[in-house]
């Protein structure tokens, strides 16, 4: 579980994030959902600690980043796993090579004992005959099967995704949502989802948080987002009629 | 930057492997390059010095002799140096600024790995092998002078080998190899913090590569002038 207490941060005097408050839950897929600029990736980035928060306490497990050790931290960053917006793989590897990465970094464990478990991942996130390819030779859907594969090679507690199916073509995007919540309640780990693609609110939130100018706007499941008369949420979400329509015909039946 | 590439080291089966890598792009690969360029130089030096040897008075050994100590003293360690600022500077620059802008430095920061010490430690190390490549330099250059100059008729390969073994001062040696020391940090290190504190996209990385190279070259330059300055005077 993590918890965010009243984060705030700046950048040049501008408040970027005022004084966000939520709690992620274990086992449950989190969406950060928000129009471009509203603050979700410097969210995402703070509770990575890529950003070091002004003011706040961000909680993993009811432990305070802030108040962790350096070793403690470091620990805590290895039970991480994260899948960036444009994978970030690392271009001079082999799709295994990534995967065996952190395994090969935090691990003592043989090669040959590492390359199996990168091979239950590979299987596991339905990645075939690519072992041995480099990165600029997959397609998009599987540079986003291969970031997922690494980030839950060392078994992490916690999956943060930034916009995990942009640029990928709606049935890839559907694909890689349900892989995400399925290795979420697999693993019962805490995943944090940071997009801005409706079709993932609807498939896989079960709990969302909407961000608006530095905000916490709204909060609540995919349900509750089909009844909700927060304008802001409402104007968001329902951008578009296909949308419109959609919750017409939920809020019928 | 320099307190954190040394603090907090990667595991030495990952780090082994990384230094490997830089030796071979960072040093083999700019074998064929520094042998090219210092082979035809020296040959030019050489020629250079002998059609400006109209005095018949002068003895034909000056040619070895001024090839020696231009190669020596500047040519090998400095101007090779600049042009490495170029070829490697851009290379390191570039390639940590693509993973720069394409997060793979985040993903690494995200895993909890020091990546100071992931990316440019091996650099140093690998750029640590320069001065083998400076002394090939000096020997292909003085020897593409001799080439030039014996098979061009300027003077005898006696005479040449003469003026090669003429006032010879074993510090101008060592002079040249403190500096390549001084200037192999300078290569590895300021196309890294170039490349590291970069922002933006593609653009900026052929931006920060270029004005890296203007950076690493003013460098050697100053350093160049202070180091004489402080050994030879």
């Amino acid at each position: 579980m993590i918890q965010v207490d009243h984060i705030i941060k700046s950048f040049d005097g501008t408040q970027v994030l005022q004084g966000i408050s939520t709690v992620f839950e274990k086992g449950k897929t989190n969406l950060i959902i928000g129009q471009s600029g509203s603050g979700k990736t410097v969210f995402l980035k703070c509770l990575l600690g890529l950003f070091q928060t002004d003011s706040g306490k961000i909680l993993f497990e009811n432990k305070a980043i802030s108040e962790m050790t350096v070793n403690e931290r470091s620990v805590l960053r290895q039970e991480i796993g994260m899948v960036f917006q444009g994978s970030a793989l690392f271009d001079s590897m082999t799709v295994e090579e990534n995967i065996m990465f952190p395994m090969q970094m935090f691990t003592d464990k043989e090669n040959d004992e590492i390359r199996d478990r990168a091979n239950e991942v590979i299987k596991r996130v339905n990645l075939i005959n690519a072992n041995e390819k480099f990165p600029d030779e997959i397609s998009g859907g599987m540079k986003k099967r291969v970031a997922i594969a690494r980030s839950i090679v060392m078994n992490p507690k916690y999956l943060f995704c930034d916009e995990p199916n942009s640029g990928l073509d709606p049935k890839t995007a559907i694909l890689i949502d349900n892989l995400i919540q399925e290795i979420t309640s697999e693993y019962n780990i805490t995943t944090v989802i940071n997009s801005h693609d409706m079709n993932s609110v609807m498939e896989i939130g079960e709990k969302i948080v909407f961000l608006l100018n530095g905000k916490k706007a709204w909060e609540g499941t995919k349900e509750d987002i089909f009844t909700t008369e927060n304008e802001a949420v409402s104007n968001f979400v329902y951008s578009s009629d296909l949308f419109k329509k959609v919750r017409e015909m939920y809020l019928k039946t | 930057m320099l307190q954190s590439v040394f603090g907090k080291f990667t595991k030495w089966r990952i780090l082994k492997q990384l230094i490997l890598k830089d030796i071979d792009s960072l040093i083999i690969g700019s074998l064929g390059i520094v042998s090219f360029i210092s082979f035809f130089v020296g040959g030019v030096v050489s020629i250079q010095t002998a059609l400006n040897l109209e005095n018949p008075l002068l003895p034909k050994n000056l040619i070895g002799f001024a090839t020696r100590q231009s190669i020596i003293l500047e040519f090998a360690p400095t101007f090779i140096s600049v042009i490495m600022a170029g070829k490697v500077g851009s290379y390191i620059t570039s390639s940590i600024g693509t993973m720069r802008v394409t997060e793979q430095i985040d993903a690494l920061e995200v895993m909890g790995i020091n990546t100071y010490n992931y990316l440019i430690f091996p650099k140093i190390v690998a750029l640590s092998l320069y001065p083998l490549v400076i002394c090939l330099s000096m020997f292909l250059g003085i020897f593409g002078g001799y080439i030039a100059c014996v098979y061009g008729g300027f003077s005898s390969s006696t005479e040449f080998v003469e003026g090669i073994q003429l006032d010879f001062i074993p510090f101008h040696i060592t002079y040249a190899f403190i500096k390549t020391i001084f200037f192999s940090f300078i290569l590895a290190t300021v196309p890294s913090f170039h490349g590291y504190f970069m922002t933006g996209g593609a653009l900026e990385v052929g931006k920060a590569s270029t004005v890296s190279f203007v950076w690493t070259s003013v460098v050697i330059i100053l350093l160049n002038y202070l180091i004489t300055q402080l050994l030879l005077t």
